[in-house]
């Protein structure tokens, strides 16, 4: 007889979802699919407002990643005003960016992930959580919380709030940084340097213990992209696109991100609003790439920061040519963190950032702009067409955890064939299953605003579509 | 000039005869809510948010529009009118699209004040997100009808400070719509002068300068008192 378990919703990840796992005429898994079931739509209604106000509007997109897509925004901005920015603003951008990933990143391994990782995958779901981690853990808890303080207190420094600051323009920026604002950031340089290598430190000693986790959860080839800088270095703000391979080769490199989509294509489909892009040259079934932490590790040569690149080293070291366990996204996500960290420590000596310089003025020069930049889930496109007035006529937004879709598809299959045996799906099981869509630490509220709901569902179909079982928590 | 006495929430003031309620209570020290009103234009008591009870008057009067007389007896912040200014307001968030949180007028704007001052926490009426369009023709300036309450000061400015008469309004209810010369875009108007006096005129992102973001319309409304004192009362300097 039929049978309906639903997880519901999808828990510990950046918005609604629902998993459908697809079984063979003997029981056995065959495939799986990530369903996104939430729509934002702001690629539809944005159109008809004046361009310099997207840097306003599209922050609003997400509460975790507004840098994002305000730099992404303000860099469309300045394409479309052909201008070359203030140098002052470029800096003070970059240095947003980085504690948009500190942030963003703390947020993912402290309050989302680690949870599994240090109560166990089995542990009871009450206790599989931030709160539990605090019981448990409570110094680890602390300092992760605390981290995520100091990433969010660079973005209101620099732009006068934690959340949705409209500090970045078309052109530049609107404020330089201050004094007591140096002086502040700089406080907290040695606890973050602390957190981070105690994170490190600490994920070093579970990889063992988490063999398994690395063999099935996202483990196979595909491309990777991500940004990067003149000489090969990690990049999060401006530089170059590279695609790599699973074999560490660089398949395409320093392309222009303005012209994106003569590299990348986007395929929808029927069951989620989640498009699926994919390495054009090569096809949909061929194209499949990642983005995000593990991917700008996999396409750089250097974090261009010393200790990061020490890290970097040791991490490169856990694949043959690329890293390619999805699991290690969260290795991934410390060595950035710990590259922002040091980032931020050589940047804020710089006199340009107290520079009042920081706007380029200019009308509406190109009618077609792009912006990229690195989110912390990996490279946003932001992707304008306005007339001549600077009113926009079309939005195209090629968000981080979309890019990920076809991965995270691939994912979700190879976690159910491992642990899946039979119509009953055990919950320790169905937490893995959520784990490896954790991995990419995807924001699904910043991911669908194509014109086509989501807690997280588990369905069982059988091969005619039916379906056997479906699993919700309540 | 006579004076006239009269009361105001039952205290006895005097103003100068021809004086607008709104004049008798603001130099009494009572402070009452406007958003079409302001200082160095005549008022046309259109946004109906400054409405005042006056016993023995049978509806609520505009205190804008309304001239005192002997013995008055006015209520401004009584039940009935709080109740009304609130629905107004309500009535103006729902007519067309103002969203605070993205808007260029964010933290300067006098509806979002008013709003705020009123204890307006929701609206009760349903949005009607009517789709107006944007006139981003100008070089210089830019209007959002969607953010537009029709309250005219742009108009009564264009007309009768800077006498270019380049705004009118066309339309009727809340179809109308501020428009430029005979409803051309802004950049082929041949009246413009673009001396920007509408922009300093609108109590929200209606008007804003050209390439401003968010919360970046901070308004100076003096420059406006400034040409109708220099002009009328031959007041030079800027008056603090």
């Amino acid at each position: 007889m039929a049978k309906r378990i639903l997880i519901d919703p999808v828990t510990r990840i950046e918005g609604h979802a629902r998993i459908s796992i697809h079984l063979d005429d003997d029981g056995r898994v065959a495939d799986a699919e990530f369903h996104v079931v939430e729509f934002r739509g702001f690629e539809k209604f944005c159109e008809g407002r004046p361009m310099s106000e997207m840097p306003g509007i599209t922050p609003r997109i997400c509460g975790i990643c507004p840098v994002s897509h305000l730099l992404a925004s303000a860099r469309a901005g300045d394409d479309i005003l052909a201008v070359q920015i203030p140098a002052a603003a470029d800096k003070l951008r970059r240095l947003m960016n980085l504690g948009q990933i500190i942030q963003s990143h703390a947020l993912s391994f402290f309050h989302l992930s680690a949870p599994d990782m240090l109560m166990g995958w089995d542990a009871p779901p009450e206790q599989r959580n931030v709160f539990g981690l605090v019981a448990s853990h409570s110094d680890l808890a602390r300092a992760g919380i605390r981290l995520r303080r100091f990433g969010q207190e660079v973005i209101e420094i620099l732009g006068g709030r934690k959340i949705h600051p409209a500090w970045a323009v078309p052109g530049g920026v609107r404020s330089p940084l201050t004094p007591e604002g140096q002086k502040q950031i700089k406080s907290w340089i040695p606890e973050a340097f602390s957190t981070t290598r105690l994170a490190l430190d600490l994920f070093k000693q579970i990889l063992d213990k988490n063999n398994n986790e690395m063999v099935w959860f996202g483990n196979f080839p595909s491309l990777f992209l991500g940004l990067v800088g003149p000489d090969g270095s990690w990049e999060h703000h401006g530089g170059k696109l590279r695609f790599s391979d699973s074999q560490g080769r660089v398949i395409a490199d320093q392309l222009d991100p303005r012209h994106y989509a003569e590299w990348i294509g986007e395929s929808s489909n029927s069951n989620s609003y989640l498009k699926s892009p994919y390495y054009l040259p090569l096809g949909i079934h061929g194209g499949m790439y990642r983005v995000g932490p593990l991917a700008r590790l996999n396409v750089c040569e250097r974090m261009g920061v010393p200790k990061a690149d020490e890290e970097l080293r040791q991490f490169k070291q856990l694949g043959k040519g690329a890293v390619t366990s999805s699991f290690l996204y969260h290795y991934a996500r410390l060595i950035e963190m710990l590259a922002a960290v040091e980032f931020i420590q050589a940047y804020l000596d710089d006199a340009d950032l107290f520079s009042t310089h920081l706007r380029a003025d200019a009308g509406i020069n190109n009618l077609h702009g792009v912006g990229a930049s690195e989110a912390p889930r990996g490279t946003l496109f932001h992707d304008y067409t306005v007339d001549e007035n600077g009113v926009l006529t079309k939005v195209n937004m090629i968000i981080a955890t979309g890019q990920n879709n076809l991965a995270m598809n691939k994912t979700v299959a190879q976690i159910a064939r491992h642990y899946i045996h039979g119509p009953e799906i055990p919950e320790p099981m169905l937490n893995r299953i959520e784990h490896g869509i954790r991995c990419y630490d995807p924001c699904l509220s910043c991911s669908t605003h194509a014109i086509g709901q989501m807690p997280l569902s588990i369905e069982l179909l059988d091969v005619r579509g039916q379906v056997l079982d479906e699993v919700t928590r309540g | 000039m006579a004076a006239k006495t009269l009361t105001i929430n039952g205290r006895q003031i005097s103003a100068a005869e021809g004086s607008t309620i709104l004049q008798a209570a603001l130099d009494a020290g009572v402070s009452l809510p406007t958003l079409c009103h302001l200082e160095g234009v005549y008022d046309v008591g259109a946004c109906r948010l400054c409405l005042v009870e006056v016993k023995g008057a049978s509806k609520l009067v505009p205190a804008c529009t309304t001239t005192i007389s002997e013995g008055m007896e006015i209520q401004t912040a009584t039940e009935r009118l709080v109740k009304y200014r609130r629905i107004t307001l309500e009535l103006l968030f729902a007519e067309r699209n103002h969203v605070c949180s993205v808007c260029v007028a964010n933290g300067h704007c006098e509806l979002q004040s008013l709003a705020f001052s009123q204890g307006m926490d929701h609206v009760r009426f349903e949005y009607i997100f009517p789709k107006w369009d944007v006139d981003n023709t100008h070089s210089l300036f830019g209007m959002d009808h969607n953010r537009c309450i029709l309250c005219t000061r742009c108009v009564r400015v264009c007309w009768h400070i800077e006498g270019a008469g380049t705004r009118n309004v066309a339309g009727r209810g809340g179809q109308s719509k501020i428009i430029t010369d005979l409803n051309t875009s802004w950049s082929e108007s041949e009246s413009c002068t673009s001396c920007g006096k509408c922009i300093q005129s609108c109590p929200t992102g209606a008007l804003f300068f050209k390439g401003a973001t968010v919360g970046e319309m901070v308004r100076d409304r003096s420059k406006l008192e400034f040409i109708v004192n220099a002009r009328e009362k031959k007041l030079w300097v800027y008056q603090d």
